[in-house]
């Protein structure tokens, strides 16, 4: 007879139980999720059977809100609240959108991020991002029947900081554990050369709804190597509609259109665009709300023309992405084509002839980024151990500060492998001086005012001294998300002064906090019961990891007392996970985090020493 | 404190400290150091060990990046023997190094006047020719002839080419 395992409550019931994890592909036009089913990677659909999830949320007038294709129906008859591609907004301010007189919104110009006026009250790209990646995490709990341990959501190679940090905010709303934000070509990639033990260097050219990304991999032996990377995060098939609908107004000559009419115009010319992938010619037929018709018919040869600088535009990048690698076109042993707008047959033919060979195009356009996604959030959950595959990528512009006359000193240049640090010294320029303002800027352009402004802050307390005796010593970290930090301090006295800034476009803890609880304004109850479920959630993860590390090397790295020490605090962990106090968990588990710094350090000194002899641990003496 | 930072960029890698270098090794321990601490590895353990997998990953490319640049490992291994080649106050170069500077920059500029792809490329085989060739000096004066005043001459003459070669690549740009 088999012996049931009776668990301990707050411990998992197996060592090698299966976390749930998924990957999310947060689009401008569809988002998708996928996990690993049984070692398979697949889309999870909705109840219908979708798997694409237009990006469209609708504001109702009682808050509520309803996201995907049931809001994608209303577009046209609700346009002021029913938010299309709120990507392009993402970290981004009112002036960076360049056509928002004609999209249906009342933009409202707030500081960092440009805001939404909508009949459910004023909302922010990232609130709205919140919602759709709210629905993707509902469908795959509903899929998967549990609670997600975490996701890995990806972004355009090209996103700048600003532009991350609020699509992380994003998720941190949507109540997601982020495992990593991926950059879309890496995840493409990994989808791809593992489906076919590619070897060499790879392409990856990405044409999204609304973003462009080039990569270019160097593949070797389950390695990843990311050597460079271009884009343009406002150029996608969008801009293909657009330049059908400008075409069209003005072939009707019409001037003005009502916001009603502008997202009908908007889907026709989409929906034609879309038909000339198949035919040499489409015909567009619209019935305006001023009762006008318009009916044209529209070659392939005249779309070619019209958007034969779009295409030449992203050529012209793919070349930079190659110089910047030191490569030539013929180097490259595939081009894998990523995103729904690379189905356009003079986008593929382009892109052919440019590297000399047919575009790889075996794997759905629109899947092939969740799927690697998924495969990675797998792997980070901790499900896969041992012969896993690794990711080395890079930033994407370079990131700097201002300095005297409004240039730009680079800190740290763009491809740099991440996660990565770089220090700069400044002095004082006069006499007494006690601070110094710092102004962190992202951008390949020589003057601030062409680059995007991230943060600025003020370092203050330093002591008087002549100009240029005060040592500031600045340092910028990019963690493994490609997200910034940065400090500074006087180092020139020994006294210290140091500040860490997160960008001005994102959100800070605070405010992510402050939203989560208007979001929950009508149901208190709702965000105690959330409060304490995150909080269990994240106890429970680290009990598990300490167990993972005490039974792989605690014998050997701990003293009896040391780790007599951690299973008291594991115990206490334990104890509160049993209570329903969620200020309990998170004391039980910040106190286990910092009773283990010192073991996990020790940890991190073998595995270096392991990597650097290649010996098995039992053969190290410790 | 776990990082060692005593450890140079050459011990982190198990690799000899010399100029000379096997690219292929630096590569394989590269590797085979970022498989067992990139922070990919401990996106699911504790607070703690993610923040030394960032702080030994960041590390890693520290080190991979100043060995696997010939001017940057030179000037490191310089900087290891008590020599800042770039110090501000050692700006005085030969004359006629100066004097075909000027030659190769009036080049530079004709190229790009006349918009001269083949040109702008016999110039650029032209300057990785006595780049390579300033290696192959640097590698006799650290690593045989420990000559290091020597050697920090001829790493500031290879800024100059690494210079010249970035403008190289602007130009490049400017032609499409």
């Amino acid at each position: 007879m088999a012996l049931l395992q009776i668990a301990e409550p707050g411990m998992s019931t197996a060592p090698h139980q299966h976390r749930l994890a998924v990957g999310i592909d947060l689009g401008t036009t569809n988002s998708l999720v996928a996990s690993v089913r049984n070692a398979v990677a697949v889309v999870l659909n909705d109840a219908r059977g979708h798997g694409l999830l237009p990006s469209v949320v609708r504001y109702h007038e009682d808050g509520s809100t309803s996201v995907g294709q049931a809001a994608q129906a209303r577009a046209a008859d609700d346009p002021r609240n029913t938010i299309l591609s709120v990507k392009r907004f993402m970290g981004r301010g009112i002036k960076d959108i360049p056509d928002a007189t004609t999209l249906p919104y009342q933009f409202v110009d707030a500081p960092g991020m440009v805001q939404i006026k909508t009949v459910a009250g004023v909302k922010s790209p990232v609130e709205v991002s919140a919602e759709i990646l709210k629905a993707t995490r509902a469908r795959a709990e509903a899929a998967l029947g549990g609670e997600l341990v975490g996701a890995v959501i990806t972004v355009p190679a090209y996103f700048d900081d600003a532009q991350r940090q609020a699509t992380k905010d994003a998720a941190k709303l949507a109540g997601l554990n982020v495992l990593r934000l991926l950059n879309e070509p890496t995840a493409a990639a990994i989808a791809y050369g593992l489906d076919n033990a590619a070897e060499g260097i790879y392409a990856v050219y990405d044409l999204g709804g609304g973003t462009f990304d080039i990569s270019i991999l160097k593949l070797s032996k389950g390695v990843f190597e990311v050597l460079a990377t271009n884009g343009d995060s406002a150029l996608g098939g969008d801009d293909f509609d657009r330049r059908i609908y400008c075409w069209v107004l003005d072939q009707a000559k019409i001037h003005t259109l009502a916001d009603r009419d502008k997202a009908l115009l908007l889907s026709h010319a989409r929906a034609a665009k879309e038909n000339l992938t198949d035919h040499d010619e489409t015909v567009i037929t619209v019935v305006l709300s001023t009762g006008e018709v318009i009916n044209l018919r529209l070659s392939e040869a005249e779309f070619n023309a019209m958007t034969a600088s779009l295409v030449n535009k992203t050529l012209t990048t793919t070349r930079k992405a190659l110089r910047d690698a030191g490569l030539r076109p013929e180097e490259v042993k595939g081009v894998v084509m990523v995103g729904g707008a690379t189905r356009m047959p003079r986008i593929q033919a382009a892109v052919g002839e440019f590297f000399g060979q047919a575009p790889l195009t075996n794997l759905d356009p629109d899947k092939v980024v969740v799927l690697g996604a998924a495969m990675q959030a797998n792997v980070l959950a901790g499900n896969k151990s041992g012969g896993d595959w690794l990711l080395l990528d890079v930033v994407p512009l370079s990131l700097g500060l201002e300095t005297m006359g409004g240039l730009t000193e680079k800190i740290i240049p763009r491809n740099a492998t991440i996660p990565t640090a770089r220090a700069q010294e400044f002095t004082t320029f006069k006499d007494g001086q006690t601070a110094m303002s710092i102004h962190v800027v992202q951008g390949e352009r020589d003057l601030v005012v062409d680059c995007r402004s991230l943060a600025r802050f003020e370092l203050r307390g330093i002591p008087p001294m002549v100009a240029g005796a005060a040592r500031i010593r600045v340092t910028f970290q990019v963690d493994a998300d490609g997200l910034l930090s940065v400090t500074a301090r006087e180092t020139g006295t020994g006294i210290e002064a140091h500040i860490a800034v997160k960008p001005s476009y994102g959100l800070t803890d605070d405010e992510v906090a402050s939203m989560l609880q208007d979001s929950y304004v009508h149901a208190q109850d709702d965000m105690v019961a959330r409060n304490l479920a995150e909080a269990r959630v994240d106890g429970q993860r680290l009990l598990e990891a300490t167990q993972a590390a005490l039974a792989e090397n605690g014998q050997a790295l701990l003293n009896s007392t040391e780790l007599a020490q951690i299973e008291t605090l594991m115990a206490n962990l334990r104890m509160a996970l049993r209570g329903t106090e969620s200020t309990a968990v998170k004391q039980a588990s910040e106190a286990l985090n910092q009773g283990t710094t010192e073991f996990a350090a020790r940890r991190m000194d073998l595995s270096v020493r392991k990597a650097l002899t290649g010996h098995r641990l039992d053969e190290l003496e410790i | 404190m776990p990082l060692d930072f005593n450890q140079n960029h050459f011990q982190l890698f198990g690799l000899p400290v010399r100029f000379v270098l096997d690219a292929g090794q630096l590569d394989e321990a590269y590797r085979g150091l970022q498989a067992k601490i990139h922070p990919d590895r401990f996106a699911h353990a504790g607070e703690a060990e993610k923040r030394l997998s960032m702080q030994w990953a960041t590390r890693a490319n520290e080190a991979y990046e100043t060995l696997r640049s010939p001017f940057e490992r030179a000037r490191y291994l310089l900087w290891l023997q008590g020599v800042d080649a770039m110090d501000p106050k050692n700006t005085a170069m030969p004359a006629d190094f100066i004097m075909q500077q000027m030659a190769w920059r009036e080049a530079l500029a004709d190229t790009n006047r006349n918009r001269d792809a083949p040109a702008l490329d016999r110039l650029e085989q032209e300057l990785r020719g006595q780049s390579k060739a300033y290696q192959a000096d640097l590698a006799r004066l650290i690593d045989d002839a420990r000559d290091y005043p020597r050697a920090a001459e001829t790493l500031r003459k290879l800024r100059f080419m690494d210079k010249l070669l970035e403008e190289v690549d602007s130009a490049y740009a400017a032609l499409d």
